[in-house]
């Protein structure tokens, strides 16, 4: 790493912690974003069920 | 059908891939995550700045990846369609459209890290180069198919509309990794071929390799998780469904 350290990046910090911070962050949300699909998903099924709406 | 792939076939029903999904799911979260963070260190701290292209280069470890994993989602998501088609497995549709919104965010990813690779490099965040212009083709036909899916009721005729949509698409796939050579392109060529030997240093090409390996093993993690919820969705009538769902506290 030239000078400046690791966070600067040789002064291409910008570009590149624009990058990876938004490639982190979106593949971060996409688990997140499942997860409280598969949550929704039981509380929506449940619900029907309880009522009796989706009995086959 | 796989001739006489019984045990293939048994998984074929989504009443059985479900349970069989979730198990898989830990054995590729744990390797992708570990991969990933010695992806990043390779990439970002072992990997020795550039003397071209200075500290810009390093987005390059997250941006062929990423421009990889697109287009293999893409043809992987066309195959399940096609079968879905062809074949009439209810769960390749279903994979199919577990696969769609994935391979829409590495193709996103891609397009925006070259930007930012672009930006100090080329001197523009854009051009209407072949590769470039191609890519997004390629993020237009992810959504095309997940639009096309989701303005559909009958799941079957949305699975028949964006399964064929995904296949026609795949011609496009072909386009983008020749483009380079077919068009005089701004885009560079490739730097890693399977005929040659790799132009760059062994250290670039492994991090490369390691993070591509665990951009790969997240979309069976997405895919498993993603095609979980649209089993049980779809098949919420089904008596082992209802099960899934009673059975959980």
């Amino acid at each position: 790493m030239n000078g400046g350290g690791f966070w600067h990046m040789g002064g291409y910090a910008l570009y590149v912690w624009s990058a990876y911070g938004v490639t982190a962050v979106l593949l971060f949300l996409e688990v997140v974003q499942l997860l409280r699909r598969r949550r929704a998903v039981f509380r929506r099924l449940k619900a029907m069920h309880r009522m009796g709406i989706e009995k086959a | 059908m796989i001739p006489g792939g019984g045990s293939l076939t048994r998984y074929a029903s989504p009443a059985a891939f479900y349970p069989l999904a979730g198990r898989l799911i830990p054995w590729f979260a744990v390797p992708a995550a570990v991969l990933g963070a010695v992806g990043l260190y390779m990439g970002l701290v072992a990997a020795p700045t550039d003397f071209r292209q200075g500290d810009a280069y390093r987005i390059m470890f997250i941006h062929v990846p990423a421009a990889w994993m697109s287009m293999w989602l893409y043809v992987v998501m066309a195959i399940y369609a096609g079968l879905g088609l062809v074949v009439k497995t209810r769960l390749s549709s279903m994979m199919a459209a577990a696969i769609a919104p994935s391979g829409a965010l590495f193709t996103f990813i891609a397009l925006w890290t070259g930007s930012f690779w672009g930006r100090p490099m080329w001197g523009t965040w854009w051009v209407w180069d072949a590769r470039l212009t191609s890519e997004l083709v390629l993020l237009f036909l992810y959504l095309g198919v997940i639009a096309l899916a989701a303005a559909i009721d009958d799941p079957r005729r949305a699975d028949r509309a964006s399964g064929l949509l995904a296949l026609v698409g795949v011609v496009n796939v072909p386009i983008i990794y020749f483009s380079v050579q077919w068009w005089n392109t701004l885009h560079q060529g490739a730097s890693i071929k399977m005929t040659a030997a790799p132009t760059m240093g062994a250290i670039m090409f492994w991090s490369i390799l390691v993070m591509t390996v665990a951009f790969w093993l997240l979309s069976f993690v997405t895919a498993f998780l993603r095609v979980r919820c649209i089993i049980l969705e779809r098949e919420r009538h089904a008596e082992w469904a209802q099960k899934v769902v009673d059975n959980r506290a």
